[in-house]
């Protein structure tokens, strides 16, 4: 039997990898996530035949209560509140990293007949370490996206040096453990330090920090499921967290290339510092006025061009302005006019955060554009509309050597003939920066909530 | 386990990582956000781990931990893999 669970395991491992595999397009994609769920239903049942399951009544009840929360949740959520989801999902994950390593700790401590070894002891450490922190980290994380938490950068006296602090302490006793495993004591002071530093190290990440730190949390969500998989001497375990833990780090690594910043600024909350504890006051003190332009103005613009380029922000989701987005994509395309979206790769709270939203209002897929294939368009661009997007769409980042954004890669819509901005207001974004771009003399403001701005636009355009 | 037994993990752990990083750089940012909840559903593997401790007979601390194990890990995998597919039934090309 054990040689069928092995081999079972193997089975399910390459359901991982290649349904990882087939999301490499969105054509089989959703093939790819429904191998992945069979790999994880074949795991599933084999376990419940190894001959160390004695007992079902409790594993039955756990799976459907799991389920149902798990299927209420995938239903319910609507597909602006998706970056919340995947904070949750990966809070429990990480939570259940931890229960199994504690659990397994606890099995071994009581039975005598079984002994710690090293290499055990020091892999339920860690799984109990890099749970706990994705655990909480992922609650606060979740909380923030959610508005239960503030959004804003977070300072607390003495931030660094008490991380650091803390981390060595949990490494000291975690050193002392594996020495000494029968000190349960310890070994639940590492737990509840370790859910202390995931608070703390993702309360002072700001609100539009988020992608990375979503992004961060789900690497370590596979990390604790591979260290779970070490504890239990479990090569599906190690193969499946490793492959979710790459991805984790491969999306960090392109949130951080696309705010031009390094992990330790992003993680340590420096860059917002300068200016989100709220609007810059003086930010009506501008070299320029911003003009502003009406929705009936505006259709009568679009009347005579022939390409659009649409900009979705974070302002689109909070606005839930997705569908009066693309009924504007419509009209306008019944006019014959080339409608395309350009996607900033930190647009939004989570990587592909504005393509789903999109998707959703079934805006095709081929319409929407990456930086890089877009941004040599725009000279050839007519008008773009930016909806609720701020700093990514700032030409201070070009040239600008003494903001805080400089360096980062932005959408270059300024050189294109016309860009309209729709905004509530000419506050800052999330930088804390005023945005030049407002006050360019091709740029034109078009003021008021995203959704009905849009709505607005759609039925002027209609009544031409 | 002995030093050897825990080398052998540490070789598929880092392999795995490298094919990791192979597949995931495939990925078009448009689907940057069903990798994640996918991906997210796959770590609900611990499930595994929290079947084998829930099952060991009697009602222990190390049981019940168990059963709350599998809850989590439930919520982790369905939830995980039902969101995502509602994401990709969405994905359309014109």
């Amino acid at each position: 039997m054990e040689i069928v669970s092995y081999l079972v395991y193997l089975i399910a491992s390459i359901c991982f990898i290649f349904g990882i595999k087939k999301l490499s397009s969105p054509k089989t994609a959703r093939q790819g996530n429904q191998l992945a769920a069979l790999g994880m239903l074949l795991a599933i049942i084999v376990t419940l035949f190894d001959q160390r399951v004695l007992t079902f009544e409790y594993i039955i009840l756990g799976i459907v209560i799991g389920s149902l929360i798990g299927a209420v949740f995938a239903l319910k959520v609507q597909m602006t509140g998706m970056p919340q989801m995947v904070g949750l999902l990966n809070g429990f994950g990480g939570g259940a990293s931890v229960l199994v390593g504690f659990a397994e700790y606890d099995r071994i401590f009581v039975t005598p007949t079984i002994m710690f070894d090293e290499p055990t002891t020091i892999s339920i450490v860690l799984s109990l370490l890099i749970g706990s922190i994705t655990f909480t980290g992922s609650l606060i994380a979740f909380g923030k996206l959610q508005g239960i938490v503030t959004g804003k950068v977070v300072k607390y006296p003495l931030q660094h040096p008490l991380n650091a602090l803390l981390l060595v302490a949990v490494f000291a006793a975690g050193v002392f453990v594996v020495i000494q495993p029968y000190e349960i004591e310890i070994i639940i002071g590492i737990i509840g330090v370790s859910l202390l530093l995931g608070v703390l190290l993702v309360l002072p990440i700001g609100g539009a920090d988020m992608p990375v730190a979503i992004s961060l949390l789900n690497s370590y969500s596979g990390l604790a499921a591979s260290m779970t998989g070490f504890v239990l001497n479990n090569k599906m375990l190690i193969i499946a967290g490793a492959l979710v833990g790459a991805s984790g780090i491969i999306l960090t690594i392109i949130m951080c290339k696309g705010m031009n910043r390094s992990l330790m600024n992003v993680v340590l909350g420096g860059w917002a510092s300068a200016g989100a504890e709220g609007p810059a006051a003086d930010s009506k003190a501008h070299k320029g006025t911003a003009k502003a332009i009406d929705s009936e103005e505006l259709a009568m613009l679009l009347d005579s061009v022939s390409s659009v380029v649409i900009v979705p922000g974070y302002g689109m989701a909070v606005g839930q302005a997705q569908h009066a987005v693309r009924d504007l994509m419509n009209v306008l395309e019944k006019k014959n006019i080339k409608v395309r979206f350009a996607i900033h790769p930190v647009a939004g709270r989570m990587p592909g955060h504005m393509n789903v939203l999109l998707a959703e209002a079934q805006v095709p897929y081929d319409k929407l554009l990456a930086m890089e294939d877009i941004n040599d368009d725009f000279p050839n661009t007519d008008v773009v509309i930016v909806i609720g997007a701020n700093d990514v769409v700032n030409p201070a980042a070009r040239h600008d050597q003494s903001s805080p954004i400089y360096g980062m890669p932005i959408l270059n819509v300024d050189y294109a003939k016309t860009v309209i901005i729709n905004k509530r207001s000419l506050n800052v974004g999330y930088a804390g920066i005023d945005n030049e771009l407002f006050f360019y003399p091709n740029a034109l403001m078009y003021f008021g909530d995203s959704k009905e701005a849009m709505s607005k636009l759609v039925s002027e355009i209609k009544a031409l | 386990m002995d030093i050897y037994g825990l080398l052998m993990l540490v070789y598929v752990f880092v392999l795995a990582i490298f094919v990791g990083f192979e597949l995931i750089t495939k990925v078009p940012p448009t689907l940057h956000t069903p990798l994640m909840s996918g991906s997210n559903a796959i770590s609900g593997i611990t499930v595994v781990g929290a079947l084998l401790s829930a099952g060991a007979g009697e009602l222990t601390i190390s049981t019940i931990l168990g059963i709350v194990a599998i809850v989590f890990a439930m919520i982790n995998v369905v939830g995980g893999f039902l969101v995502t597919d509602r994401m990709l039934k969405m994905f359309k090309k014109k």
